[in-house]
């Protein structure tokens, strides 16, 4: 068998190509995976016309936003150009200078004030898109819906606080500013007071009886209205989220896309290496030569899932130190994840060979390889709570007879402690490994 | 006719063999003598090929026997790695066949006698891929040759390859027959088989219906009232006379 595996590693090294795609596979996808792990999302470009009137500022009394406040809440999040008018900034996104544009129109404060009337309005502002790219809408209208949550939050605030100080003139009484002149307003604590005070000095039989109604509406107006103010504060506050996890821990964002792209490379490597290879040993004439009296088939079979066991755990491995340079690896755990590595490595190559013992052809058997695993692999990838219950026990079958999902669990649990345990998806890899295997060794039977 | 070698070095008797229920051979008898060059002729699907694999152990027969010492088989077609060197190729048979006990050479010597042998040893650092056809089954031969078989089986050894080459590879395959090696090889070319085969079997439809030199062959068909002229006519004839 040692000699079937030199020959292979021989031939290996004899394509240029082949050997070229091992070694860069990992490194490129370890570059395109990292930098994609640590660099945030690029600003989005949105174009901003604000057509209010200079200086008018947003808001009730004495609590205004001003125009410079409005446009840092809508610029936090996107990369803002100025505009000069409406259709300069349609024109921005036409072109693509901008991905979308934000137009605050004239009557945006009148609006806003009309809220604290008897006669509100909508206040409504304008976003302009490019609809030809669906994938970069979506991303578009995600972040101006953020920018307008956060706007419209830090407004709702204000509104409330605005408000409350009303509430709490009518409460505690003070000065109220109405066309440039102060109002004094009395207040209901203070009206209470005054009430009360005077009532015992009436004289019997006039209208005490009225002025006692008077002091308890007071009294209770008074009551009530101050649990309105905490009230108008808590509806702006966000919902507070009392999260509890059950069950296993999930593994962390990073570390599950880390294990996702090992299992990709580990699949492709392993699976087209083996199954190209040992379809080869047919189309060269060989395989016949040497199961006349050399070699076993069961030896043949046992040198590819060697081959493709080691290439792949190496491919892996380097995959995984190149990741490393960009996403922390924990590197005490390398004992869990290499064996996760290996054990993955030998399932997909105990397919592999399974596939091309099948296949016979190294251009059949390389098809197959690709129409098998890759609709498999990324069914594997499906959240059970996105489908229904008979779909999903038909997605966790077909995850459960190929290795990429045990091998996506045991490479995630050999990287992150929190991950769910090693061991029962190396048992899987392991049962797995021998079906193949076994698979293998009887379609060679007729190879 | 007279048996050319009485002891012979392999003997297949009664031989069948089927594949999903149709009949491949049907009993067949064939042997070859010690160091004598048999000639097996036939039309496409007679069974020649499956009747080689069985006598050289690859495949099992349904019934029948087969006794041989020493039997290395040749398929018709390179068995060679194209992308590994000549060196490389002889040297991983060579260890396959230490390691199956077919040997005791070292790998190494064994590789060494090999290039000799087939004269290639100044190509012995090129991959076989670049090879022509004929040094390719030089190669082939020369990877049957390695146990020092006493008979040597070949597959439609020729085909492929132009007349330079084939004579060079028969050339080379009867100074094998020189050192005592016993051949048995399939063709389409009856020129061949006449010029290079002692004896020549005629099988059709998994039987042996001839077994005699050219000359004997050239004799039945005009003993049956029809004009012999070359083998290859004679051979036609007789397939049709005996209604293949």
């Amino acid at each position: 068998m040692r000699w079937l595996l030199l020959k292979d590693l021989q031939i290996l090294r004899r394509s240029p190509l082949q050997l070229t795609l091992l070694v860069l596979y990992p490194i490129v996808i370890a570059l395109l995976v990292g930098f994609a792990m640590t660099r945030g999302p690029e600003q989005t470009t949105v174009a901003l016309y604000n057509a209010m009137p200079a200086g008018e500022s947003l808001g009730f009394g004495s609590d205004q936003i001003d125009g410079d406040e409005i446009r840092d809440q809508l610029c936090d999040r996107v990369d803002c150009v100025e505009a000069d008018s409406t259709a300069g900034a349609r024109k921005m996104v036409e072109s693509g200078e901008a991905t979308a544009a934000v137009i605050v129109p004239e009557d945006l404060g009148d609006k806003i004030r009309s809220l604290a009337s008897l006669t509100p309005e909508s206040p409504q502002i304008q976003v302009i898109v490019n609809g030809s790219d669906a994938v970069e809408n979506q991303v578009t209208d995600d972040r101006i819906d953020a920018m307008l949550g956060e706007a419209n939050l830090l407004l709702a605030k204000r509104l409330s606080e605005g408000a409350k100080e009303y509430l709490d003139l009518i409460l505690k009484g003070g000065q109220f500013d109405v066309l440039g002149q102060k109002i004094e307003v009395l207040g209901l604590q203070k009206s209470e007071q005054i009430l009360k005070r005077i009532e015992p000095e009436l004289p019997p039989g006039t209208s005490k009886e009225e002025l006692g109604r008077a002091v308890r509406f007071a009294h209770l107006a008074t009551d009530n209205l101050d649990l309105a103010g905490p009230l108008l504060t808590a509806i702006t506050e966000p919902i507070q989220v009392d999260k509890v996890v059950v069950g296993d821990d999930a593994p962390s964002l990073d570390t599950f896309a880390i294990g996702v792209t090992v299992a990709f490379a580990l699949m492709f490597v392993t699976v087209l290496l083996v199954a190209g290879s040992l379809a080869l040993e047919r189309e060269e004439n060989a395989f016949t030569r040497l199961t006349a009296g050399l070699v076993s088939r069961g030896q043949i079979l046992a040198g590819k899932v060697g081959l493709g066991t080691l290439v792949g755990a190496v491919v892996a491995l380097i995959l995984l130190l190149g990741l490393g340079i960009f996403v922390g690896i924990e590197w005490g755990r390398a004992p869990y994840w290499l064996l996760a590595l290996i054990f993955g490595a030998a399932a997909f190559s105990a397919g592999g060979a399974a596939l091309g013992a099948a296949a016979r052809e190294v251009r059949a058997a390389t098809l197959a390889a690709v129409m098998i695993c890759l609709p498999i692999a990324l069914l594997s990838l499906v959240p059970d709570d996105a489908v229904g219950s008979a779909v999903e026990t038909m997605i966790n079958l077909v995850s459960a007879i190929f290795p990429f999902r045990p091998t996506l669990d045991a490479v995630t649990a050999g990287l992150e402690i929190s991950g769910g345990g090693i061991w029962l998806p190396l048992i899987h890899l392991t049962i797995l490994t021998a079906a193949y295997s076994a698979l293998a060794r009887l379609a060679l039977r007729r190879f | 006719m007279e048996p050319l070698h009485t002891e012979p070095a392999l003997d297949a008797r009664a031989v069948t063999k089927s594949f999903d229920g149709r009949q491949a051979l049907a009993g067949i008898d064939f042997e070859v003598g010690p160091g004598e060059v048999v000639a097996l002729i036939g039309p496409n699907g007679a069974g020649k090929t499956t009747l080689l694999s069985i006598l050289a152990g690859i495949s099992e027969p349904d019934s029948g026997t087969v006794e041989a010492d020493g039997v290395a088989w040749v398929p018709q077609m390179a068995a060679l790695y194209r992308r590994l060197s000549v060196r490389e190729n002889l040297l991983l048979f060579a260890r396959l066949q230490r390691d199956a006990g077919q040997t005791d050479e070292k790998p190494e010597q064994m590789v060494e006698r090999m290039l000799d042998l087939t004269g290639l040893a100044d190509r012995a650092g090129d991959r076989v891929g670049t090879l022509s056809g004929g040094n390719q089954q030089r190669i082939n031969i020369a990877i049957g040759l390695m146990a020092e078989p006493t008979v040597l089986l070949l597959d439609e050894p020729s085909v492929g390859l132009d007349p330079a080459q084939r004579e060079r590879l028969w050339g080379f395959v009867l100074g094998l027959v020189g050192e005592g090696t016993a051949v048995a090889f399939s063709t389409h070319d009856i020129q061949e088989a006449e010029r290079y085969g002692e004896r020549i079997a005629v099988v059709a439809e998994g039987e042996r219906i001839f077994n005699g030199t050219a000359d004997e062959l050239r004799q039945a068909v005009e003993a049956g009232g029809e004009s012999a002229g070359d083998l290859e006519t004679s051979f036609l004839a007789f397939l049709r006379e005996r209604g293949h």
